[in-house]
């Protein structure tokens, strides 16, 4: 049984208390510009929500016969806040115990649910940008209107960009420092 | 520690990284930087005029803006469609019949397209007319005056859109519907029979070449389509008329889905001498109908309202010739013919493309019978038959192309928000600029005649956001002005319009300044209450009416003291301005006047109505400060019980 050393165990409790947060804020933000919308339009992310100007988003999306984004349509609000809960409780027992086989645990768990939002946030990008209302006013052949998964898009007139919000780095910088400790740890000189 | 120092540095610099994505990789957005010399190239000294006058719809307002360009300053809101409190417009009993329609008065309208009367193709400054869409109506507004003279409604018209758009000697000014509608028995029918009861018309008001007086000389029943905007064809094509129309589908609800579901429309092109010939050989129809034709005579300064019952109605359907259809991609808008008259270019709101049309190659396709089947008994050609080349990926949301004097091209886009301007011939893109927001359409001055003025574009825009001040939720309507003289389009300057500028026509300035009229000369004015000199002053009782016969000049009223009005009495104050020098109006305004003040400019007549509804005295005064005494520019009228024994009385310096 491995014996994590004392700073990382301080570091680690310092990255569970920091993604608590992570549950009360927006974690990922979809943001639109324009030429006629130079304020932008944002929509927020958080565990259980969605927020910002959905509604006008939805609005606009009618047009290329996007279908409407509704909060009830996502389950995953239901899972998510138990997720980074599980997240923090697994870093805060990591601290606690000091076990090198728990800080592998949460690590493995951050990686596991970071690869699951993405592949997550894709496929429902996908599906959006893709699956289109034959009968929509704007028709543009081969046209897809799927946002990226990170970074800036030109889709029509819109310029999407899709970055991680406050929340979304409470968790992200977190798990880099977590699996970056359980790779110090592995490699230390006994 | 060392390690994990370098740790945690390189977890920072993760998260730099992430956040430095966000604006770094960001795509830089077209460069709408203003250079160095735009203040100089708008600043009109003190002292100095503008080079053009800017006439833009008032949209919703009903109204007309006037400003001067490059300066982008607003000289003048011309009342045309809508009651104007400062001037009286629709207020004053000489200017009541102007906004007489058959549904009664209609102090309103929804106006589109101001148009400029033209004389060889090329604008000639004396008239102005602009379209009502609502209450279907078109207006001539007068350029020696600033006046509006002339409003005619149209009859068996859903919607008068495609309007006014006047061929190159102003021999006609047109109105097509926008709305189809029933016309069999009341024009009553069950909207689902849309496809087979619902027509359009197009309305042909000739206008007299000396005077300006307009009279609906015939109307084309057409297919039952959303007619949206037009041209008449010039030089080469002058004779003929192009109409761009959407819903194709024929859809009679929710069209924003269901007329946008064919990947082509049309347009319609009518050779309208054709039309004119059918005309003369008594091939029209005598439909009766009721509409208004309200003209202002300035002579009598008072306009009168005639009902006309019968109108000329020609099936084009039957009289083959007139109407050809023209394929066009996706819910067209603009249509717009080039200074040669030869290319015709059409805007697809929803289509990826411009598709610019020959009129050489139109009527040889009508010649050769190229056609693709009828549409509703209208022979349609085949798109690549009529079709000259394509502006291939010019932006989104194409809307309208006006041209300029080297034989460019500016078309506006209104969902990427730009003016991209390219080549007639060619189909070429040169240059794009961005626009500040959604712009409908636009205007080079003279940009539709056969030789355009160019140097300038003006962009006419429909939201403004982050460009003023805000006003609240609605935020003021714009347009912009950008240097064309150069390779590169250059934006000048911002400045906001009245109601919302849907179309604009620009000229130079001194093709209207040499009509201008200063004053109206007072041995001209024949109103019938006209005073002309103060010794004539008077006030008469008829039963319950009282008449005012009444003079002004600076600083007092003839009379300006009156007694024996009664409560319940019609009291018409007849003020005649007795000044003969520019700019010298005076106003009138009595106190509990409930409709408005007049402005009556120098040497004219106008006459406010006032119900006085109590007992006491009533101040009366001039509302335009007109001299150093203007203030005391006053007097009273006394205002006895219904019924009292009073005397009518009234008088000056006693």
């Amino acid at each position: 049984m491995k014996k994590l050393k004392t700073y990382t165990r301080v570091i680690v409790f310092l990255c569970a208390l920091a993604m608590i947060p992570a549950n009360f804020v927006s974690v990922w933000q979809i943001i639109l510009e324009a030429p006629q919308y130079p304020e932008g339009l944002k929509m927020e992310i958080w565990s259980h929500k969605i927020a910002g100007d959905v509604n006008n988003i939805n609005g606009l999306n009618h047009y290329i016969g996007m279908a409407q984004i509704k909060e009830e349509n996502f389950p995953e609000f239901k899972v998510m806040p138990y997720m980074i809960w599980i997240m923090v409780f697994l870093a805060a027992l990591t601290a606690l115990v000091g076990r090198r086989f728990l800080l592998w645990t949460t690590a493995s768990y951050l990686l596991f649910c970071g690869a699951w939002g993405i592949y997550d946030f894709w496929r429902w990008e996908y599906e959006y940008g893709h699956n289109l209302n034959p009968h929509a006013a704007i028709r543009i052949p081969g046209m897809a209107y799927q946002p990226p998964l990170f970074g800036w898009k030109q889709l029509l007139n819109f310029l999407a960009g899709s970055f991680p919000d406050t929340g979304g780095y409470l968790i992200i910088v977190p798990a880099v420092v977590i699996v970056g400790l359980l790779v110090i740890e592995q490699f230390r000189k006994k | 520690m060392k390690q994990l120092s370098t740790f945690t540095i390189s977890a920072l610099v993760a998260g730099l990284f992430l956040s430095g994505a966000m604006s770094s990789c960001k795509p830089k957005k077209m460069d709408a930087a203003i250079s160095g010399d735009a203040a100089q190239k708008v600043y009109v000294a003190p002292g100095k005029k503008d080079e053009l006058y800017l006439f833009t719809s008032g949209g919703f307002s009903g109204q007309m803006g006037v400003y001067g360009l490059p300066s982008g300053r607003m000289l003048k809101q011309v009342p045309v469609f809508s009651q104007d409190a400062e001037s009286g417009y629709g207020f004053s009993e000489e200017t009541k019949p102007m906004l007489m329609t058959s549904h009664g008065y209609t102090p309103w309208d929804d106006s589109h397209h101001p148009q400029l009367s033209r004389t060889n193709g090329q604008d000639d400054g004396r008239w102005i007319f602009v379209n009502a869409n609502n209450t279907p109506r078109i207006a001539r507004t007068n350029l020696s005056t600033f006046h509006t003279d002339e409003i005619i409604e149209l009859p068996n018209c859903g919607g008068n859109h495609a309007s006014p758009f006047l061929t190159q000697n102003t021999e006609y000014v047109v109105g097509a519907s926008r709305f189809s509608i029933p016309y069999d028995k009341d024009g009553e029918a069950p909207i689902a029979d849309y496809k087979d009861k619902f027509k359009g018309t197009i309305s042909y008001i000739k206008v007299d070449s000396a005077t300006g007086r307009m009279k609906l000389n015939f109307q084309l029943l057409v297919p039952g389509v959303d007619y949206d905007l037009s041209r008449a064809g010039k030089a080469i094509s002058h004779g003929w008329n192009f109409f761009t129309c959407y819903n194709s589908e024929k859809a009679h609800t929710l069209l924003e889905v269901n007329a946008s579901q064919r990947d082509k429309d049309f347009i319609l092109a009518v050779n309208w001498k054709k039309a004119e010939e059918y005309l003369a050989q008594g091939k029209a129809q005598k439909w009766p109908t009721n509409y208004a034709h309200n003209v202002f005579d300035e002579s009598t300064q008072t306009a009168s309202t005639e009902m006309i019952k019968e109108v000329n109605v020609m099936d084009v359907k039957d009289l083959p010739g007139i109407c050809y259809f023209i394929p066009c991609p996706k819910s067209p808008h603009g249509c717009d013919v080039d200074p040669t008259g030869e290319y015709i270019a059409a805007s697809g709101k929803l289509a990826a493309v411009i598709p610019v049309y020959s009129f050489t190659k139109i009527q040889k396709a009508i010649a050769d019978k190229a056609f693709d089947g009828d549409y509703d008994g209208i022979p349609v050609i085949k798109y690549e038959a009529a079709l000259d080349g394509e502006v291939e990926k010019p932006g989104l949301g194409p809307l309208h192309t006006e041209f300029d004097d080297k034989g460019n091209a500016y078309t506006s886009f209104f969902v990427s928000s730009e003016i991209v301007k390219w080549d007639v011939k060619t189909k070429q893109i040169l240059d794009r600029v961005p626009t500040y927001y959604s712009i409908g359409h636009l205007c080079v001055p003279m940009g539709d005649n056969i030789k355009p003025y160019g140097k300038y574009v003006i962009a006419l825009n429909k939201i403004t956001k982050d460009r003023y001040l805000p006003t609240g939720p609605e935020l003021t309507q714009s347009a912009q002005l950008y240097d064309i003289s150069g390779a590169k389009m250059q934006l000048l300057l911002d400045f906001p319009t009245i109601g919302e500028p849907h179309y604009a026509q620009a000229c130079p300035a001194d093709l209207v300044l040499k009509h201008q009229i200063k004053f109206f000369k007072l041995a001209d004015n024949n109103h019938k209450y006209a005073t002309k000199t103060e010794k004539d002053a008077k006030v008469v009782r008829d039963g319950k009416d009282v008449h005012v016969y009444m003079t002004a000049i600076r600083s007092h009223f003839t009379p300006d003291n009156i007694e024996g009005v009664k409560v319940g009495d019609n009291v018409y104050f007849h003020v005649t301005n007795l000044e003969q020098d520019w700019d010298v109006p005076h106003g009138f305004a009595v106190k509990g006047a409930n409709n408005a003040e007049i402005l009556v400019l120098p040497g004219q007549t106008k006459t406010l109505k006032w119900v006085p509804d109590r007992v006491g005295v009533s101040p009366m005064y001039c509302t335009d400060f007109c001299s150093a005494l203007h203030q005391e520019m006053q007097g009273y009228v006394r205002v006895s019980p219904a019924g009292s024994s009073t005397a009518l009385k009234f008088s000056t310096g006693e």
